[in-house]
């Protein structure tokens, strides 16, 4: 049997032979893992698409059928769709796993706890905000946005929403405590979703009336590269406060 | 000129240590040390502060008073990470994911102790039948063998046990005992917590009473 005790000669530890875990096996091992209870939990994975889907669908009836509206209000639609339909899931970052021990391991592995709460913010942004994004041009449509300003969209929604999802897996991690904290984390996010959503819609509505856009993206694009370095650190400390109580 | 090694610091020793929560003294002051190949036993009535004596010395809440050393350094992330196993109440593992994803998981984090397998400690602890199941359909004595198998798997020389023989039968409680004997002969330590319901096997563990 491999795991028997085995003596050796001198009184040497054998316990400290063993393969030690590098950062990077940690991070795919990670996301190995998300990958796989994402994909057992497809059908939950659904319902924010679902979500879009029928807002998207429900406008043009709501406002009436008048192509020029539609245009002109699509580009702010689908952003709030987006960030809307990301909150549900947001909520649900660490709760499975404080619940279930597995924090607690996280936190005694030799791994940086900050490079661990990244990893699941890629898997989480991987599995639930990308498939929103890959719709995009079916929502578009549904709303009649100009097929001009559908990269411009894009390129915003692919900068804006990792920020918020970084922003919310650090207010996920602060409420991941509490019970029923999905109120609780839409209102703390809401102030910092502000400032994300106005630089991503001036992008759009830039795009939309022919004039330049790429300096709102490129403050996107800086608010992102803060956030991959900050947000991080603060979940990780989030995380701790949250096993402790 | 010769070198002399030093003394071998214990791979665990606390110091004056004490908990309050509230201002209500939760356990201590305490003064104990785990060498290697020792196993110390926690007992106490309900509420005597076991679990939260073995949450302070992972680090996973911060000691009120007194002072925790790991290998001689005072204890920091650095010098306690990777080198505590802990098992508690909740699994530590997700129960939509098998056994075999699980630890895959774990060791994916902690690394592998050489020459075990998950497939070998699943084994070991006598259900491999199960390593592919997800956790949710196994019994909760069934869960808590597969967090016995973590014990096995992954290295690091402090096991931090809290109520290991909860939920076990009566082959299990021999299976817990045999397993930090065989990790006190590799020279790892052990502090575990009971209650005081089961006959702890190794008759020269020490003992530590906390009192509600």
């Amino acid at each position: 049997m491999a795991s028997t005790a085995q003596s050796i000669p001198g009184g040497a530890s054998v316990v400290t032979t063993a393969e030690r875990a590098g950062s990077f096996a940690a991070c795919r091992a990670l996301l190995r893992r998300d990958f796989v209870l994402a994909w057992r939990r497809r059908g939950e994975l659904f319902l924010p698409l679902l979500y879009a889907v029928i807002v998207a669908a429900l406008f043009p009836f709501a406002l009436g059928p008048d192509p020029e509206l539609l245009a002109r209000i699509a580009g702010g639609v689908l952003l709030v769709i987006v960030v809307l339909a990301m909150l549900p899931a947001l909520e649900s970052m660490f709760r499975a796993d404080l619940d279930d021990g597995t924090l607690e391991q996280w936190l005694l592995a030799p791994q940086p706890l900050a490079l661990l709460a990244l990893t699941r913010v890629i898997a989480h942004w991987l599995t639930t905000v990308l498939p929103l994004i890959v719709v995009m041009p079916l929502l578009g449509a549904l709303l009649n946005l100009p097929v001009k300003v559908l990269p411009v969209l894009i390129v915003a929604l692919l900068l804006a929403t990792p920020l918020l999802a970084l922003l919310g897996s650090v207010l996920s991690a602060l409420a991941a405590g509490a019970r029923r904290s999905g109120i609780l984390l839409a209102l703390m996010l809401l102030p910092l979703a502000v400032p994300v959503v106005i630089f991503a819609a001036g992008a759009v509505a830039a795009a939309q009336s022919g004039m330049p856009f790429i300096a709102p993206l490129m403050w996107l694009a800086a608010a992102l590269i803060l956030a991959i370095v900050l947000a991080p650190l603060a979940c990780a400390a989030a995380l701790r406060i949250a096993v402790e109580t | 000129m010769a070198t002399f090694p030093a003394p071998a610091a214990p791979l665990l020793s606390a110091h004056r240590l004490a908990f309050s929560r509230n201002d209500e003294p939760v356990f201590g002051p305490l003064d104990f040390s785990l060498g290697s190949g020792e196993t110390v036993l926690v007992e106490g009535d309900n509420g005597s502060g076991k679990t939260t004596l073995l949450r302070v010395l992972a680090g996973m809440l911060p000691p009120g008073e007194g002072e925790i050393r790991f290998s001689g350094r005072a204890a920091s992330r650095d010098s306690r990470n990777g080198r505590i196993l802990w098992l508690g109440h909740r699994p530590g593992m997700n129960e939509s994911l098998s056994a075999r994803e699980n630890l895959g998981f774990l060791t994916g984090l902690y690394g592998t102790r050489t020459g075990v397998t998950p497939v070998s400690a699943m084994e070991r602890v006598g259900i491999a039948g199960w390593i592919d199941e997800p956790l949710r359909t196994l019994s909760a004595g069934q869960k808590k063998r597969v967090g016995l198998a973590r014990l096995l798997l992954l290295p690091g020389e402090v096991w931090l046990l809290d109520e290991p023989y909860a939920n076990l039968d009566r082959h299990g409680i021999e299976l817990v005992n045999a397993l930090i004997a065989e990790h006190c002969v590799r020279g790892g330590a052990a502090l575990v917590t009971s209650h005081g319901a089961v006959r702890f096997a190794d008759p020269r563990a020490r003992h530590i009473h906390l009192v509600a």
